[in-house]
């Protein structure tokens, strides 16, 4: 009942005119986002929120989230037509649905693609609703030892899944601590970390690390490359995207494969979608009666991982929303972007703003079907986009970038911070060094401090009051075990495989 | 990166953490670990500076004892456009209080694509007057977001 009641709430918000202008603004920044190979929802979400600072927060999560799912539903587009997935949670799409356009099949595939990112994304909503208020109820019952514990277990998370060494993910993780103890300390006044320097006094702001390690790093490493990639042609009228009967009853158990594994991948701290379209590939295959046919243009092999890179959106919220700890580097900025509008992510964020929660996740519904509309008979129209020339594409990102940081402060000193971090999110790229553990860390840093001193401080002094509380002692545990998880041959051998082909 | 060049970038990357562990760890030590209402601003530091410190060495240790490995070359082309194209930026962002924001970003869309994409350059030209003009009248005019100046006033 208090669900539906919030839900009524939420659509009382969410279709506001003024917001349902930013939910199609941002599905539809989304999606073209999602076909640009090179321009991921971190880097475009991280360029824009400091445009979003003088907007109506409703509004302004409302668009945020729709560029964070829209592009789901985009990068199906250019793993189907160019085999170059548009987003790296498309990369398992190309699999099948390149081969699929190669055979003449480009229309049903890109269909199927809209249709299961509809039916999974909707479902990976109604989890959500369903999901996160018990969660949060759950939540309040934490303390500081509890969030340092839980939070730890994320990092932990994150740094397993991110990237093949272990050793690398956290050091990342740990530099992405350093930057985040740069600052004045709020507890003792002392500055840290300042090198002398006044602007520094005040920290390094999340939103220039992430627009540097994001949206420049990818610019410069897409910058090597001079050739561009060819488009296969795209089937016009709507009559000729869409799938068959068949195929239709060929993807009933890709629709819910999809769905479910998805969420609960979004879910899972460090999950991401990436790992969400591969095990639900992987699924998919395992059970089908012609797996030996996948990777030759088969339908279930598109909708499976599209319907799971979109459900996850919905599980990724869930642990951003109840918990306030980010899965993933999109939701550290969604996180950041929270916190920068005055809100407090965690267990009551619910119940001190049902209008941001519910006005979100009904707009979430809505969203799906604009996205519905605009990727079944408009997809040939954004496949356009792809025809923009890089010379032009990429110097309007270096441009946004500049004056997303640029606005936040007005500070040169930021922009010189912005090249610096440039230039270190190409440098990890090179070298191997996953970027999600570094802006989990600067999300993660602040709080994870402060629980830990808080719990020392209830403690006086004694560590042993993280593992004498049965809550955080369990999380504790389960984050140790996840980082051993390497030296296990098998699990580790499963871990890598779901990399590689992730 | 190939083998060879991933390697010494893992040995070189792991020195370079290695030192900022170490200055990590001597800063922290300067200030108070653990005081009478609880742990310092030194505390939280200390930990993951000698965490960073013992993990750069395991990358350092486990690099050498695999050996050098020799693998393809690096590709000093594609590292050239990337260091080129922010190096591009850079000098950019230097420009911003001399020239404003326009007429630099124009410079620099000029040059990426002249130079690092060899369009004709009555293109380059069009592309970099389009964009500067488009971002001046987009979001100083239409949005009010303030670009930088320089000292023409815009």
């Amino acid at each position: 009942m208090e669900i539906i009641a919030g839900l009524l709430n939420g659509f009382a918000v969410a279709l506001e005119p003024a917001n349902l202008l930013w939910c199609f603004v941002g599905v539809l920044l989304g999606t073209v986002v999602g076909i640009l190979p090179g321009l991921g929802p971190p880097a475009t979400i991280a360029m824009l929120l400091p445009l979003t600072f003088n907007m109506n927060p409703a509004g302004a999560i409302i668009m945020l989230a729709g560029i964070y799912y829209g592009a789901k539903y985009g990068g199906s587009t250019t793993s189907i037509l160019m085999n170059v997935p548009g987003e790296s949670a498309s990369v398992v799409t190309c699999l099948d649905g390149y081969q699929m356009a190669r055979k003449g099949r480009a229309g049903p595939a890109l269909g199927i693609a809209a249709i299961a990112s509809f039916v999974a994304g909707t479902v990976g909503v109604l989890g959500l609703m369903l999901v996160a208020p018990p969660i949060a109820k759950f939540a309040l019952s934490f303390s500081s030892p509890e969030y340092f514990a839980l939070m730890s277990l994320g990092l932990a998370l994150v740094v397993l899944l991110a990237g093949r060494s272990i050793v690398k993910a956290l050091l990342a993780a740990l530099v992405g601590l350093w930057i985040a103890s740069v600052g004045t300390d709020l507890f003792s006044g002392t500055s840290r970390f300042a090198f002398g320097q006044m602007e520094l006094l005040s920290g390094i702001d999340f939103v220039v690390v992430a627009i540097g390690v994001f949206a420049l790093a990818e610019v410069l490493a897409n910058m090597e490359a001079r050739e561009e990639a060819q488009l296969l042609p795209v089937p016009k009228g709507l009559k000729n995207l869409l799938p068959t009967m068949q195929d239709l009853k060929d993807c009933r158990f890709a629709f819910v494969n999809g769905s479910v594994i998805g969420f609960l991948v979004g879910a899972l701290p460090g999950g991401g979608s990436t790992i969400a379209s591969f095990l639900s590939y992987g699924l998919e295959k395992a059970v089908s009666p012609r797996r030996e046919q996948f990777g030759t243009g088969v339908i279930e092999g598109v909708a499976a991982p599209e319907g799971a890179n979109n459900s996850e959106t919905g599980g990724a919220l869930v642990p951003l929303l109840t918990l306030g700890i980010p899965g993933s580097g999109t939701t550290a900025i969604l996180l950041a972007a929270l916190v920068l509008w005055g809100f407090k992510p965690g267990p009551l964020f619910i119940p001190e703003h049902p209008a941001l929660f519910w006005g979100l996740v009904a707009s979430m519904y809505i969203g799906n079907v604009m996205l519905l509309i605009l990727n079944l008979p408009l997809v040939p129209l954004f496949a356009q986009v792809l025809r923009m020339p890089v010379y032009v594409l990429y110097p309007l990102i270096l441009g946004v970038s500049m004056v997303g940081v640029y606005s936040v402060s007005g500070s040169m000193f930021d922009l010189l911070l912005l090249m610096v971090f440039g230039l270190l999110g190409y440098l990890m790229r090179k070298l191997d060094y996953p970027s999600a553990p570094l802006i989990l860390g600067l999300a993660l840093g602040a709080g994870m401090e402060r629980a830990l001193r808080q719990s020392l401080m209830m403690s006086e002094g004694k560590l042993s009051i993280l593992v004498s509380r049965p809550i955080s002692t369990v999380m504790l545990s389960l984050a140790v075990l996840v980082l051993l998880i390497p030296m296990f041959g098998k699990l580790n051998a499963w871990r890598l495989r779901a990399l590689e082909q992730g | 990166m190939e083998d060879g060049t991933r390697k010494s970038g893992d040995l070189w990357s792991g020195v370079a953490l290695a030192a900022l562990g170490l200055y990590i760890i001597i800063q922290a030590g300067q200030w108070e670990y653990l005081g009478p209402e609880g742990p310092g601003p030194g505390f939280f530091p200390l930990w993951y500076g000698v965490a960073m410190l013992a993990l750069s060495a395991l990358l350092i240790v486990s690099n050498l004892r695999r050996g050098y490995a020799r693998g393809n070359a690096i590709d000093w082309t594609k590292l050239g456009r990337a260091f080129s194209t922010w190096f591009a930026l850079a000098v950019s962002v230097a420009l911003f209080k001399p020239l404003g924001f326009v007429i630099s970003f124009a410079l620099l869309t000029y040059f990426i694509v002249a130079v690092m994409y060899r369009r004709p350059l009555k293109t380059a030209a069009l592309v970099a007057v389009a964009s500067a003009g488009g971002f001046y009248l987009v979001f100083d005019r239409a949005l009010s977001v303030p670009l930088p100046v320089g000292v023409l006033g815009f």
